[in-house]
């Protein structure tokens, strides 16, 4: 039988100690590290918020949802058009603005949080026709839902500027900007899974009849999960579109190839758990940054390669299909990698080297 | 099997009113009639049997009562309320619970959860509670805004520890105390069904619906397991409903029997009054039947 | 010459059923595997599109001529199919559906990816194909409409494939395999059929299906670039599963029905045109909530 073995104060302490001990970390890294390193660093943490807000949906509620995308690009419109002002709207806005869309204008942190809302409420009203549905249908659903979003935003002139996208957003996406805001993400729904109504949810992925047998409301609550994960999403959307600077609906990297990415870092790092969508986040973005070598020209072993451009693509494409075939679940798997797990791996380790 | 000694309970008498009925219900497939005028109920605190050869209509029948099904014909009276309408997460809240035929158990999560999450329904269930007020009867929840509170741990603490120790105990009072932190997928098969049962008692039913409890089990499990469900009804003071295939079990512990054929009740009695009923003999000479 | 209602109406129809038989061809190859795996294979849209880079390189390097060129592409398509059935979604017949989907997509995603390494993501024009042009050019004029010849040309082989098509799965031995796997694998296998071969055979011959469709596509919209097959891959997903998912008669309606409304919807509603793929979506979602079964398709029960 394995038993907690730690006091619930004793993980609080740790918890917190780690905080801010990576608080610090990431102040010095704030510090020394060059323009293109911070850029990367960041990156890694609204990857992870996307990863971690698209894990509740499809991971640990089993609603296989292809429709982040869109609700990461609702965030990022809606954010970036409350951050811009009036005037370099008035100036980007080849066909003309609507009037109530040049006028607003607020901050970071509440342009950020209505990006949020605005997604989530539009997951609310998709989320009732679409989570009607199973399986492989949810999934085109919802990446269909994704791809309208991203074709509206290309032909609404006077609201997204269409295909002209929104530029010179200004950069807010600082380190702690988005650190804090994974920080929370990760607070919120690590917090949700364990509690009830983290495992309520879990039910309902393990099976949906017995579930509704227990009483649960599957419908509800797969509801539920959908506009949690989808607020979240628009706010890593408003962080990337503040990271990025610009918006651009043309690019298929701001729909289905997007949350592709994200499928990619949550089923390496583990469909179902939290910290391992964080590790899948980290990986991806630096794995990513890293090929970008591979789209330039070296020299491998005295030969010269030329630069191919897409090349990192397919490499990591390659490596989905093959942790798709061979390693499905992941890094993590379903498991956390908790003060508990880590207490017991220690335990483990120090009882073989005392046995030998 | 570790048990915890108990006091000597009192033998819950039961009832002569129906606390489930079923009203001339009939279930249609198509050009199949699956259920045909089902008349019949369970009394209150009753241990009622279902038998009948494969294909009779039994699970059907439980498929009915527990909203999967909207039936065809006739309505469905709970403890006073037409549950017809209402949908599966509505009527285990007001207090049905059920195990299915071919175990249903949430697989990847531990015993303990799986009993953890039987509990959830008290605290997302406003709509069936609102049946509950209307109908003169206390809600399962009084608190609100049970998310919010789920996610802040503020005003939640409490209850989550009020459920563990509801789920630790009961599964110390079915003798699963051995695996509770396991996987479920990892437990042998009866101890599956066990956990089966205590997940729908963890839901705290008035009528327990049981399907084919014994299934697949050898005479030692099914003993064992029929002195086990004899005492969750004085135990739990819960009504039990029950399908079975294993005749042993039925005759050994089912104070009425129900006996179904083709869709249609053909009899209905004391253990006793069942094993001599000719239109019964003849429904299982043609039929396979387990222990007779 | 003047443009009355009817020649317009009549022109788009063509132009409608042109674009709906295209779409029905790939629906069909999607329908197809859906019926027998409950896969969807999310890389059928790149499947074709391959096919038509396939059919680019034969023309091109290997100078054949169209036909020739066209026959290569869709036996390299089929054999493309074949192969990713048996490398990346054979692995997973007893798996989660869920990953099977999420293999499925992978496998998309690297043959777009490939794509852009090998064939390169600049858009190349199909009309290099072709070096004797007239036969794309020529116009008939029926009912004062002037409708393309290549329209025309479409219609009559599309539905020349289809007929094809019916006769394999109505009429054959292999057909017939098809569609018992399609209701019971475990059975089917135990009546002595080799499912993995009739399995791979289905892909083979929906991955076929979907580069004739591409080279015809190719033939009228000439754009050939890396991610062409992502689109109409989705559309002809959406027409599956509003004919009903499983029903190849069920793909082709679809697929006339969503040719149908992106034509005559952008026809009739000019300021509309930037939202024509949208349709499909929308269509998808009003079918899914009306009758999930699509149009044709029957009603699964679950018994519990």
């Amino acid at each position: 039988m394995v038993e907690k073995r730690l006091k619930t104060s004793t993980k609080v302490w740790l918890t917190i100690i780690f905080i801010i001990f990576m608080g610090f970390l990431l102040w010095i890294a704030d510090r020394t590290f060059d323009d293109y390193k911070l850029r990367v660093l960041r990156l890694i943490a609204i990857y992870g918020i996307m990863a971690v807000s698209l894990n509740l949906i499809n991971g640990i509620t089993g609603v296989f949802s292809l429709g982040h995308a869109g609700f990461i690009l609702i965030g990022a419109y809606t954010a970036s058009l409350l951050t811009l002002t009036p005037e370099q709207k008035a100036m980007s806005f080849l066909f003309g603005i609507q009037p109530w869309i040049e006028k607003l204008h607020t901050d970071f942190f509440t342009a950020t949080i209505a990006g949020g809302a605005m997604a989530a409420f539009f997951a609310f009203l998709i989320g009732w026709p679409v989570l009607k549905l199973y399986g492989d249908y949810l999934a085109i659903a919802s990446l269909g839902f994704a791809e309208v979003v991203r074709i509206w935003a290309n032909n609404a002139m006077t609201i997204t500027n269409g295909p002209l996208g929104l530029k010179a957003i200004p950069e807010y996406s600082n380190t702690w900007w988005v650190y804090g805001w994974l920080l929370f993400t990760v607070a919120f729904i690590s917090s949700l899974v364990y509690s009830s109504y983290g495992r309520a949810l879990k039910a309902i992925r393990e099976d949906e009849i017995a579930a509704r047998a227990m009483g649960i409301n599957v419908f509800k609550h797969q509801l539920l999960a959908f506009v949690v994960g989808a607020f979240f999403a628009g706010v890593s959307g408003s962080l990337y579109a503040h990271w990025l600077t610009t918006i651009d609906p043309r690019l298929t990297t701001m729909g289905p190839m997007l949350t592709f990415y994200i499928l990619i870092m949550i089923v390496l790092g583990g469909l179902g758990s939290i910290t391992g969508s964080l590790i899948g986040a980290a990986i991806f973005a630096i794995l990513f940054e890293w090929l970008r070598n591979l789209e330039q020209p070296f020299t491998f072993f005295g030969i010269h390669v030329p630069g191919i451009p897409g090349m990192r693509i397919l490499v990591v494409s390659v490596i989905f299909i093959l942790v798709m075939i061979f390693w499905q679940r992941g890094i993590m798997g379903r498991e956390e990698l908790t003060w508990e797990n880590l207490y017991r791996w220690f335990s483990k380790l120090k009882r073989e080297g005392e046995k030998s | 099997m570790t048990e915890v000694a108990r006091k000597p309970q009192e033998e819950v008498k039961t009832s002569e009113e129906f606390l489930l009925k079923l009203d001339h219900v009939t279930m249609q497939f198509g050009g199949l009639i699956a259920v045909n005028d089902f008349d019949n109920g369970v009394k209150k605190y009753e241990l009622l049997g279902l038998i009948g050869p494969n294909g009779a209509g039994k699970t059907t029948v439980f498929n009915v009562v527990t909203g999967i099904y909207y039936p065809t014909k006739g309505r469905v009276i709970f403890d006073g309320i037409d549950i017809t309408p209402l949908k599966p997460h509505q009527i285990t809240h007001l207090g049905i619970a059920r195990t299915f035929q071919n175990i249903k158990l949430f697989y990847d999560l531990t015993v303990l959860d799986n009993v953890l999450v039987a509990q959830h329904h008290e605290l997302s269930n406003p709509d069936a509670d609102r049946i509950l007020k209307k109908h003169g009867k206390p809600p399962k929840n009084t608190k609100k805004f049970w998310f919010w509170r789920a996610v802040s741990k503020l005003g939640y603490i409490k209850k989550e520890k009020e459920m563990v120790e509801r789920a630790k105990e009961l599964i110390e009072r079915v003798g699963l105390s051995h695996v509770m932190y396991e996987k479920a997928s990892a437990l042998p098969y009866g101890e599956q069904r066990k956990l089966e049962i205590a997940r729908a008692l963890a839901t705290k039913p008035k009528l327990l619906l049981l399907d084919e409890p014994a299934a697949g089990m050898n005479p030692k499990e099914s003993e064992d397991l029929m002195e086990f469900i004899k005492r969750l009804k004085n135990e739990f003071k819960v009504t039990i409903f029950l399908i079975e295939h294993d005749m042993k079990v039925v005759m050994g512990i089912c104070e009425r029997i129900i006996v179904m054929d083709y869709g249609k009740i053909i009899a209905e009695g004391t253990p006793e009054e069942i094993q001599s009923n000719p239109r019964v003999i003849e429904a299982y000479l043609g039929k396979e039947w387990k222990n007779v | 010459m003047g443009f009355s209602p009817g020649s317009f109406f009549l022109q788009n129809l063509f132009n409608a059923i042109m674009l709906g038989g295209l779409y029905a061809l790939i629906a069909v190859g999607y329908t197809m595997v859906y019926g027998i795996l409950r896969l969807i294979n999310f890389a059928h849209g790149d499947i074709m599109m391959m096919g038509v880079y396939f059919a680019f390189y034969a023309a091109t390097i290997l100078s054949l001529s169209p036909i020739p060129a066209a026959v290569v592409a869709v036996l390299g398509a089929a054999g493309l199919g074949f192969l990713i059935d048996r490398i990346a979604y054979k692995p997973l017949r007893n798996a989660p559906r869920i990953s099977a989907l999420i293999t499925a997509i992978a496998m998309s995603f690297f043959l777009e990816s490939f794509a852009v390494v090998v064939f390169g993501a600049i858009p190349k024009s199909f009309l290099s194909v072709f070096k004797d042009r007239t036969i794309l050019n020529k116009v008939l004029t029926i009912g004062g409409a002037r409708i393309p010849l290549l329209t025309f040309l479409v219609i009559v082989l599309t539905a020349g494939i289809f007929a094809v098509v019916f006769w394999i799965v109505y009429k054959t031995k292999i057909g017939m395999a098809m569609r018992a796997i399609s209701m019971d694998i475990p059975t089917t296998s135990l009546m002595g059929i080799n499912v993995d071969m009739v399995i791979g055979f289905t892909f083979a011959l929906g991955s076929a299906l979907a580069a004739a469709s591409g080279i015809m596509w190719a033939m009228r919209y000439p754009n050939v670039y890396p991610y062409m097959g992502f689109m109409p891959g989705m559309k002809a997903f959406i027409a599956a599963v509003v004919g009903g998912i499983g029903s190849i008669p069920g793909a082709i309606v679809g697929g006339l029905i969503l040719g149908a409304i992106e034509i005559f919807a952008v026809a009739y509603f000019p300021d509309l045109s930037g939202y024509r793929d949208a349709f499909s979506f929308i269509i998808l979602i009003v079918i899914l909530l009306i009758k999930p079964s699509g149009i044709l398709g029957k009603k699964a029960i679950e018994k519990v």
